[in-house]
């Protein structure tokens, strides 16, 4: 039952912020969100972390006549993204609570309502009820985009509609081509998936289908264009929501959807793949260099960053795939927080040029180290959270590849470059009339920020707390990758 | 001699060697938390109390050691990361090796943060300098103490990291910024090396830790093996961004913009110093390679001489210092290239002690002169700053390698095992040696000879420093006089008290490749002779600069004189920051623009917006995005992929 509450109980709040008036929603958003948490870490104490099957399982006839079910269920990799979607959840709705968004209840109804997709992504364990949460995610973030972002918003949002939809479609069809190849009265479970014996030609086309709708979500290069736009116009909320949980959609499609399936398609095409990331990681890493704008910065980076747990998917190496994993979590809470502090930034200043700031760090301490310690962990530092991430899903690519894995290993190098680039032109220097007035966090603010600063240093830590829990999930995995 | 794991109940050991690391620790908790609201007093106190505490502890340990058994053993705090076979201990490991390092670290570490506490008295945030300074020992630490790889990288970027906040701790200045910046940078480059070094250590080994690897290297591998070859070179690169080797030192000359005592602490004694402890600590892997040795050796020379003639012509007293550092820290290498691995760290001994006592004095110089760091503004400071002068004296005589200080006798040493194993390479460092001791009494006349140059308004303010920043140079005056007889030459000794202390961590290296380890016994005449000449090299160096600094009393020529091509090149350190600028810094900021303007919004956008706009019929379904009814469509959209979707359940 736990499973199918999770992932109901938000869109139930959803619905009971709708009906709340003013600026009282978001509050009201924020206790629901925390209901889901205090779910979560329920689940969690509850998981038997030996086990590598799917826990709280439910199995329900749906639409039984065609052989689809709504079955949902957790194993450690599930749960550990269904951790993390319930942990930034409710820091994500604390940190819009510095802004008033006009229409507040549709505006939190939304976030909420998105929450059901991502946990229905999550743990879904039938095609089409993937398919279906999938979308369900999507619809939420075009109209936070759409009606809340910036001046380009209309045309920004479109085009990552349209990109997204494209992807999805392409998934859809080779989805309803594996429906078909099940035997008897058909059926699109995903052990029934996991049973099916393709020639390789099909399972390489089919690599292409569902790769394609997974690579835009990361994004991989070059299926990327649409985020950097995307995530600069879109309120801070919903760049958070896209970069801190959305992508994770995608990694978590390749591990789930992609690589058990049609495992064939994945040893013709795993070098492309790689490389393709690989690719990812020096471009998105030297544009991000010069980037002007704090946001786009980040998002660049975020690209190098994808990347590097992109090709940590394809090494197929038990080292690369737990990267992946305590990657997923790291990236999603230094990007979240870097992005947050970029928000307060540019309501302090009015703007999110770097050239125009510099010296916050006098007026603003406190910032200034949660700031640090983000970036830190972005940049990989050991005992912080990047670290433990990129040196597992380094590895793994040097495992597959040792020059792969020295180009790949370039991310240590110009991920410092740009991020002490920025960190320094923000936060040292003289102070200018536009910082002179600067003022360091609020309390709401801090509440924010430091359980991402635990975290940063928790996973940096003590990462065996999550990848124990992944562990059996990923051996599971590769078992059945390797058939 | 096989290590072993401290058993579990023995919990004094156990709590002393976790707490060495521990207590700085804790001293960069509370000036941190505390900058600015703990009295200074106070704070500086926690700030020395807990290094001295880390020092008396490890002497504990190094004075109990005998009665363990002489035995190294490794104690493990936590499990940190394990992946399958991956297993990465959080654990220590005390051995003569890390015995040593740690005094060094704690000891010089001491002196310099009781010195501190005078430099920086005036410095409003001097919680947030003794916290940072505390990090830095408690990550240096690490480094030593750690008992794999993994462990060592995350010292070796603790260090770095505390390196770029001391070099740009006072942040408003944009040029000690761009410093640090680069500082990290560059040894991020190394770190890179140091890393795929790790990786491929796992691959062969299976493991990380020190006492498998090394076990499996000495059974596993044959002398100069491909693998091992990379391994060690490899590891060597994150050496040349640390311990700023050829080509990676242009980072060490501009870290002066720290504070004084960081340079003497971070930037002569201890940090910089981590690569040669990298090589010593993997003697296994290096004996292995004696190809990679053969690299290693004429790195370090290379970077000697190179250091040493751009010293010769430096007016800012931290930086022929700096330069110095890079020339002896190549001097090192130099010796761990000819596998005179204890004699190398011999040399970071004596040099940790007598240059960190010549940037302490050049920071009792500094803050005598408000803040001035050119020579050609000092002069005849010997009269106002007595003890400065004496002690630094002593420093110069023991880096220029005058007996019976300390640097004679590591200096020595070395060179007498490069001889052995090649004469021009010998030839060469006796040429790196006479520059030493040319340009340091040229530093030294310059500062303390002749007639005061500054304006009125420093003479007015020249004074000698307060005790508690000349009892540490005393105290390092001292080791500096003394501190080479902890390893006397075999002409006057047997007992050479380090080297024989040090040999059991070779004993695996020793039974893999026996050869190398053959005593090349110097006959007595020759020792004598290596001895005489390197004297003779010094001496004829200290007149020179006599000769021209001390009885001509020549001073250096203002910026802007016409200079000979050659001094001209040399002065502007032969141009190799512009020579990096131009073929590395330009062409990747030329790459992030034009990446950007050409290839993601000339190339790959257009691409995808005509896909687009193909798919979707064109111009009709843009003037019906401008209509502004966008909302309403996105949701029809949805709803139609909805309605697909509902027709694929019937279907």
């Amino acid at each position: 039952m736990l499973t199918a509450l999770l992932i109901l109980w938000p869109a139930v709040a959803a619905l009971l912020v709708l009906l709340v008036k003013g600026q009282g929603a978001k509050k009201v958003a924020f206790g629901a969100a925390l209901v889901e948490l205090l779910l979560g870490i329920y689940a969690w104490i509850g998981f038997n972390p030996a086990d590598s099957s799917a826990q709280y399982l439910i199995n329900l006839p749906w639409i039984a006549s065609a052989g689809i079910v709504f079955k949902v269920g957790m194993d450690g990799i599930s749960l550990l993204l269904m951790l993390l979607t319930v942990f930034l959840l409710p820091l994500i709705i604390l940190s819009t609570f510095r802004h008033n968004y006009e229409r507040p209840s549709s505006f939190y109804a939304l976030i909420l309502f998105m929450q059901t997709g991502l946990i229905g992504v999550f743990t879904a364990l039938d095609a089409f009820l993937f398919y279906f949460f999938w979308e369900v995610a999507l619809i939420p973030i075009y109209f936070i985009a759409g009606l809340w972002g910036g001046e380009n918003r209309i045309r920004v949002t479109f085009k990552f509609f349209l990109y997204t939809v494209f992807g999805s479609l392409f998934m859809l069809a080779a989805f309803v081509y594996l429906y078909f190849q099940t035997p008897g009265t058909h059926t699109s479970e995903l052990s029934a998936f996991y049973q099916l014996v393709l020639d390789a030609g099909t399972q390489s086309w089919l690599f292409w289908f569902l790769f394609i709708a997974f690579a835009i979500k990361m994004p991989v290069f070059p299926f990327h264009t649409w985020q950097p736009d995307t995530y600069a116009e879109a309120p801070a909320a919903g760049t958070m929501l896209l970069s801190g949980i959305m992508l994770k959609m995608g990694i978590y499609g390749v591990l789930r959807w992609l690589l058990p399936v049609v495992p064939l398609g994945v040893s013709q095409w795993s070098t492309v793949a790689i490389v393709l990331a690989i690719i990812g990681i020096v471009y998105g890493a030297i544009i991000a260099i010069r980037q002007h704008d704090m946001k786009r910065l980040i998002a660049f980076s975020s690209i190098s960053h994808v990347g590097l747990i992109a090709a940590g998917l394809f090494t197929l190496t038990e080292q690369g795939l737990q990267g992946v994993m305590v990657q997923m979590l790291s990236h999603g809470i230094n990007v979240v927080g870097l992005f947050f502090i970029i928000d307060i930034i540019q309501q302090r200043t009015g703007t999110r040029e770097i050239a125009a700031m510099g010296g916050i760090t006098q007026k603003a301490p406190f910032l200034t180290v949660c700031f640090m310690v983000l970036m830190l962990g972005a940049v990989a530092l050991p005992l912080t959270n990047g670290f433990v991430g990129e040196f597992l899903l380094l590895m793994g690519v040097y495992q597959y590849n040792a020059w792969m894995g020295a180009v790949a290993g370039l991310t240590i190098i110009l991920g410092a470059v740009y991020m002490l680039r920025m960190f320094q032109r923000v936060m040292f220097g003289e102070t200018n009339h536009i910082t002179d007035v600067f003022t360091d966090l609020t309390f709401t603010e801090k509440a924010v920020l430091v359980p991402l600063v635990i975290m940063v240093f928790w996973i940096g830590l003590n990462p065996n707390t999550f990848l124990n829990i992944s562990e059996p999930a990923i051996g599971q995995l590769l078992n059945v990758i390797n058939r | 001699m096989q290590e072993f794991i401290l058993p579990a109940n023995n919990s004094e050991m156990r709590l002393i060697t976790l707490l060495i690391p521990l207590l700085p620790f804790i001293g960069f908790l509370i000036n941190g938390l505390g900058n600015r609201k703990l009295p200074k007093g106070l704070a500086g106190l926690i700030g020395c109390a807990s290094v001295l505490g880390s020092f008396l502890l490890s002497l504990y340990l190094f004075f109990g050691f005998e009665g363990y058994g002489n035995r190294p053993y490794t104690t493990q705090i936590f499990d940190w990361i394990n992946v399958a076979n991956l297993q990465i201990p959080f654990a220590f490991q005390i051995d003569q090796l890390s015995l040593v390092m740690l005094l060094l670290v704690t000891g010089v570490g001491s002196v310099i943060h009781i010195y501190s506490a005078g430099y920086m008295s005036h410095d409003e945030n001097f919680g947030k300098f003794f916290s940072f300074l505390n990090l830095f020992v408690f990550s240096m630490l690490l480094l030593v103490m750690g008992a794999n790889y993994v462990m060592m990288f995350v010292g070796w970027e603790g260090v770095g990291l505390c390196s770029y906040l001391l070099i740009g701790f006072w942040n408003k200045v944009t040029p000690y910024n761009n410093a640090a910046k680069k500082a990290f940078i560059i040894n991020r480059i190394g770190d890179l090396g140091f890393l795929l070094g790790i990786f491929l250590i796992f691959i062969t080994y299976g493991s990380v830790s020190y006492g498998e690897v090394f076990n499996q290297a000495s059974q596993l591998n044959q002398v100069n093996d491909g693998v091992v070859i990379a391994i060690t070179l490899l590891l060597f690169v994150g050496a040349m961004g640390k311990s700023a080797q050829l080509p990676l030192y242009t980072w060490l000359p501009d870290a002066m913009a720290g504070p004084t005592p960081v340079s003497a602490l971070i930037h002569a004694a201890t940090m910089v110093t981590a690569g040669i402890y990298m090589v010593i600590r993997s003697n296994v892997l290096y004996t292995l390679a004696p190809d990679t040795l053969e690299f290693v050796a004429i790195i370090g020379l290379a970077t000697a001489l190179f250091a040493a003639t751009i010293g010769l012509f430096q007016n800012d007293i931290k930086k022929v210092l700096a330069y110095s550092t890079v020339s002896q820290l190549g001097y090192m290498f130099l010796a761990l290239g000819v596998m005179a691995y204890s004699s190398s760290l011999f040399h970071v001994l004596t040099h940790a002690f007598f240059k960190a006592l010549l940037f302490l004095g050049a920071g009792s110089v500094i803050h005598a002169m408000s803040g001035e760091q050119d020579l050609r503004r000092m002069g005849g400071l010997k009269k106002v700053l007595p003890i400065t002068f004496l002690t630094f004296l002593i420093g110069t005589l023991a880096i220029s390698g005058i007996p019976p200080f300390a640097g004679f006798f590591s200096k020595d040493e070395l060179l007498a095992h490069v001889f052995v194993h090649s004469k021009v390479m010998w030839a060469f460092g006796l040429l790196t040696s006479f520059m030493t001791a040319f340009y340091m009494f040229r530093l030294l006349y310059l500062a303390f000879f002749g007639e005061f140059r500054g304006t009125e308004e420093q003479r007015k303010h020249l004074h000698e420093s307060p005790a508690v920043m000349t009892i540490p140079l005393i105290i390092l005056a001292i080791l500096s006089t003394i501190g080479g007889f902890m390893g006397l030459p075999a002409v006057f000794s047997q007992n050479h008290m380090l080297g024989n202390f040090l040999s059991p961590i070779y004993e695996l290296a020793r039974r893999a490749v026996p050869s190398a380890f053959e005593a090349h016994h110097l006959s007595h005449e020759t020792e004598y002779m290596l001895m005489a000449v390197s004297v003779a090299v010094a001496v004829v160096a200290i007149i020179l600069a006599y000769m021209i600094y001390g009885k001509k009393k020549s001073i250096p020529a203002e910026e802007g004189a016409t200079l000979s091509p050659l001094h001209k090149l040399v002065y502007n350190k032969y141009y190799v920051d512009e020579l990096y600028d131009a073929i590395i810094v330009k062409p990747v900021m030329a790459m992030s623009t034009g990446l950007h303007r050409f290839v993601e919004k000339g190339l790959i956008d257009p691409i995808v917006n005509g896909f687009g706009k193909a798919t979707l019929g064109g111009g009709r379904t843009l003037r019906f995005v401008q209509s502004g009814a966008t909302g309403s469509y996105i949701l029809m959209m949805v709803l139609g992929i909805a309605l697909i979707l509902l027709l694929n359940f019937i279907i």
